[in-house]
């Protein structure tokens, strides 16, 4: 069997967002990394194939993206991805995103797509549904497990309040947020040496449109400065919660 | 031509949110010169379904099939592409939860929609079709044009107020020829949590942070949740440390919540946590480091020793319970 | 000149730091106040490679440059000197020096398990009366035909109980003075090997540093590395590749304290300002990025030589020198901007402070680069 990780090339999550007239992101001074949900896929995906014995033989990864990408492309590989894909087009909304994968790789025979469940970019929560509309395969979001049970695949999605257990036949998309894994995977030297040499696939994306356009960004309001209550009047606190800001 | 939200039910209930999600719905067809009408699936009864009519919704589409036993969101788009065929609806609204998360997508791939996630406020215009979007985890905003004739949203918990305008909605059984060749998955089992309050419902929450020290010192934690009726919460190191489960970390990669009051204890307020808890309406910190960042963000702060301040806090609290 | 880090360079520094931010921190301060070995660290050293990544690939190891174990070790020092040290000896002392002078049977039987961080090493150098002044070698390596019969005593020893595989040095032919050294190949388990109690020392206290007797040792002939009498030589080859590990080690003292001070002073207020806002300060921290980014310059340069093969004692002793220096001032001043907070453990940058003046005792004091540039200054002239 083999499995794909759809991985987002995404600025690192301590980055100060700044905008430029307020059409991009300032892109000065930004680290880039693999979208943090899409790493902890990518780890429990080759946790997959490392205990599977053999039923998995290969962990592939695809990101949407120009050139730039492929420095997030190879720290996939290093971690240890055994080849990767990049669709050659700057990313525009979900949906191109989405469609773009699906084209490339509707006739690989992946048996199992993971996904992150949001981006720390646009934070479209969308990608991994959209993907399995396209291929016309099961979606399943909000996964916090995928596990084997002998040759059976079960996924653990979060409900409110709690979380089912669901049998998934091959193939499907697994929608994945923390709980998948413990943390994502370091590569090791010996994974950053050989990332070098693994494939990675450049295709070109097919024509589609995006639906949607970011007309301009802006940063949040700040707010009024804290008001300081003291430790020795903690009552104070309460009184102001109640009679000032009325939420209790 | 109807505005169509997707109102979930839970048990034969609607949760606050599906009300908000009918008052926005209401307020964005008011604009478009349309109605607001609702698709609920998990038939709640007359009784509960009318309740949306108290807050704009003129007709109610209810859709049930006993056979299916587990959410698919493939099938359940095949009910929503033939309401949304049905009522000729230009726009369809869900809410930004796990379930919206799940349908709006797949619908928005299907129908060829153009779809804006995780929308704070009513559209700015109409024609353009323009709205805000939470983006970078909260730490910025986004003026979003959808460009397709049908359009999709989900709506970010607790961003539109509970609007009352009394309609008497007109009930209708909606069915359709469900393709169940495309249902595979089954629920093999279901574990829940049960006497809890749901961390990403509750209108009050209580978190700690590593200034906790240990798991062994949350009870103060619980104790101040119990007496707010809130639910409790964590911070990615305590999470990380596995101090408390990780279905409670608050924050860019954990849950992202907008409850009233968010009371962080211990937690010094690191830019990821803060993506986590944006859109609460008020926070309240309390750290022994004055210079914490989290102050930058709260409304209220102490600045003192959480393991002196939380028990004063719980009895004034318990104090007030009782007035 | 290129500056421009390759992009394999960024993922190992990456990789340290994620493994240094994210495993490390985390009990780095109790460990420190129990002087408790880092076992679990040190095996996902070993996973993550660490402990062979100069070591070539042909021998178990990452086959990494000296430039990518600088950035690797300037980032766990910046959070944790006591496993960086772990990690230095291994590459620096023991694996590089078997890598470089032993017969293939040596390096499959002892090199391989080492870069591979199945055991890990220690160079046993100095002893009671042989610090700086390492011809003066007491302990003892008799030749008994086939094999050696050691006797005496080594100090200071870094791994000395976690290690497995020892490098000794010790003198087989007195009467020709360091020409009579020999450097030996020594399994930690051999009878009459004894240790010395854990030494309770002042900072970096989370490896285990033991003085180590040896009482009638024997070792075999073929355990012995190059030709009789080379082993001085071989220590004083060793310790130019050693240097350029702790001038990155204190280069990761050093930064990791002026990082802390840098955010602390745009936190703290005094006086209506944040106090980075204070002329004070601000200079400070100016002087703290300069003094760095001169040791970092220096460490990459003595990297660089010895990635490109040309000689670099004289640039490792230049970088040990600036960088030890420079940790103990930048870590001082961190303490200082950090007031009262500076004085505490929870603060990190009194730990910080204390790990940096060993940097400017081992593995070559201050006084002893200074002779080593010195001298060859004095040559050129």
């Amino acid at each position: 069997m083999k499995i794909l990780v759809c991985i987002s090339h995404v600025p690192d999550t301590t980055t100060k967002i700044k905008f430029i007239d307020g059409k991009s992101l300032d892109t000065a001074g930004v680290q880039w990394i693999i979208n943090p949900w899409d790493e902890l896929a990518l780890t429990r995906a080759l946790e997959l194939k490392e205990s599977s014995n053999g039923l998995i033989d290969h962990v592939s990864v695809i990101t949407v993206g120009g050139p730039d990408t492929e420095p997030t492309i190879r720290k996939a590989l290093a971690i240890g991805a055994d080849s990767a894909i990049r669709v050659n087009a700057a990313a525009g909304d979900t949906f191109f995103v989405a469609y773009q994968v699906a084209e490339a790789i509707k006739n690989s025979g992946f048996d199992i797509i993971l996904a992150g469940i949001d981006s720390c970019d646009f934070n479209g929560s969308s990608f991994g549904s959209m993907l399995g509309e396209f291929l016309s395969i099961t979606s399943v979001s909000s996964v916090s497990g995928v596990n084997f049970n002998g040759n059976d695949i079960s996924v653990d999605r979060e409900i409110d309040g709690g979380k089912e257990i669901l049998s998934c036949p091959v193939p499907f998309v697994a929608i994945v947020q923390k709980g998948i894994t413990k943390e994502p995977r370091i590569p090791s030297m010996r994974g950053i040496m050989t990332a070098r040499t693994k494939p990675l696939a450049v295709v070109e994306p097919v024509a589609c449109e995006a639906l949607t356009e970011f007309l301009s960004f802006e940063l949040p309001k700040h707010k009024a400065s804290c008001r300081m209550v003291d430790p020795e009047n903690v009552k104070e606190l309460v009184e102001l919660l109640r009679n000032e800001a009325k939420v209790i | 031509m109807s505005i169509l939200i997707y109102a979930e039910s839970r048990e034969g209930m609607f949760k606050k949110s599906v009300f908000e999600l009918a008052s926005y719905a209401a307020a964005v067809a008011k604009m478009m010169n349309s109605q607001a009408i609702a698709l609920v699936t998990g038939n709640p009864g007359q009784e509960e379904m009318k309740k949306l009519g108290n807050y704009g919704i003129s007709k109610i589409l209810s859709f049930y099939d006993e056979s299916v036993k587990v959410f698919d969101s493939a099938i359940c788009c095949q009910v929503i592409e033939a309401v949304v065929k049905k009522e000729n609806c230009p726009l369809v609204i869900f809410q930004h939860n796990n379930t919206g998360k799940a349908l709006a997508p797949r619908l928005s791939a299907r129908l060829k929609a153009g779809l804006v996630t995780a929308v704070i406020s009513l559209p700015e215009s109409t024609k353009p079709f323009i709205v805000t979007k939470k983006v970078y985890t909260a730490k910025a905003f986004a003026r979003v044009a959808i460009k397709t004739q049908v359009k999709i949203l989900t709506l970010s918990q607790n961003s539109y107020m509970l609007t009352e305008s009394k309609t008497d909605p007109a009930i209708e059984q909606f069915s359709i020829q469900l393709d169940k060749s495309q249902l595979k998955i089954s629920v093999k089992e279901v574990q829940l949590l049960t006497g809890k309050i749901l961390l990403t419902d509750a209108e009050i929450v209580v978190s700690g942070g590593r200034g906790m020290r240990g798991p062994e010192n949350w009870q103060p934690i619980i104790d101040l949740a119990e007496a707010l009726g809130a639910a409790t919460a964590c911070s990615r190191p305590v999470s990380d440390e596995g101090w408390r489960p990780h279905t409670e970390h608050v924050g860019q990669t954990g849950k992202i919540i907008a409850p009233n009051l968010y009371i962080a204890c211990g937690i010094s307020g690191a830019i990821q946590h803060m993506g986590g808890v944006g859109s609460a309406k008020v926070v309240v910190a309390i750290n022994k480091d004055k210079d914490a960042p989290i102050f930058e963000i709260a409304d209220y702060g102490i600045v003192g020793d959480v393991f002196k301040v939380l028990p004063e806090l719980i009895s004034a609290v318990k104090e007030h319970k009782a007035k | 000149m290129d500056f421009e880090l390759t992009e394999e360079q960024k993922m190992i520094q990456q990789a340290a730091r994620d493994f240094a931010q994210r495993d490390l921190i985390t009990d780095v301060i109790e460990r420190d106040t129990k002087a408790e070995f880092p076992t679990q660290h040190v095996k996902k050293l070993a996973e993550l490679g660490f402990l062979g990544m100069l070591t070539g690939v042909k021998y178990d190891g990452g086959g990494m440059d000296t430039v990518s174990y600088v950035l690797a070790m300037e980032e766990i020092s910046k959070i944790d000197s006591s496993v960086a040290v772990i990690m230095s000896v291994n590459n620096s002392l023991v694996n590089h020096g078997l890598e470089h002078y032993c017969t293939e049977a040596q390096k499959e039987k002892y090199l391989k398990p080492l870069a591979r961080g199945e055991v890990i090493g220690a160079f046993l150098l100095s002893e009671p009366e042989a610090g700086s002044d390492a011809t003066s070698q007491r302990t003892t390596a008799e030749d008994k035909g086939d094999y050696y019969l050691v006797n005496g005593t080594k100090n200071w020893i870094t791994n000395a109980n976690s290690a497995s595989t020892y490098i000794l040095i010790a003198q087989t032919h007195p009467e020709l003075k360091h020409k009579g050294i020999n450097a030996l190949i020594v399994e930690k388990n051999s009878p009459g090997i004894t240790l010395g109690p854990h030494e309770d020392k002042m900072g970096m206290r989370s490896s285990d540093t033991h003085s180590v007797m040896f009482n009638d040792v024997k070792v075999p002939k073929e355990n012995r590395i190059g030709e009789d009498g080379f082993g001085f030589k071989f220590a004083m080859k060793t310790l130019e590749g050693g240097r350029i590990g702790i001038a990155a080690q204190a280069l990761g003292i050093a930064s990791g304290a002026y990082e802390r001070a840098l955010k602390y002073s745009k936190e703290r207020k005094a006086f209506g300002t944040e106090i980075f806002n204070h002329q004070s300060v601000c200079f400070k921290l100016a002087e703290m990025a300069i003094r760095i980014e001169a040791a970092r310059l220096l460490t990459l340069k003595a990297a660089w030589l010895k990635d490109q093969e040309q000689p670099y004692g004289t640039a490792s002793a230049m970088a040990k020198y600036w960088a030890a220096e420079t940790a103990m001032w930048v870590t001082t001043e961190a303490v200082q901007i950090h007031g009262g907070y500076g004085y505490v453990k929870e603060y990190h940058v009194e730990r910080l402070m204390r790990e940096a003046k060993l940097t400017q005792i081992y593995e070559g004091t201050s006084e002893i680069q200074k002779i080593i540039v010195g001298r060859a200054i004095c040559d050129q002239a």
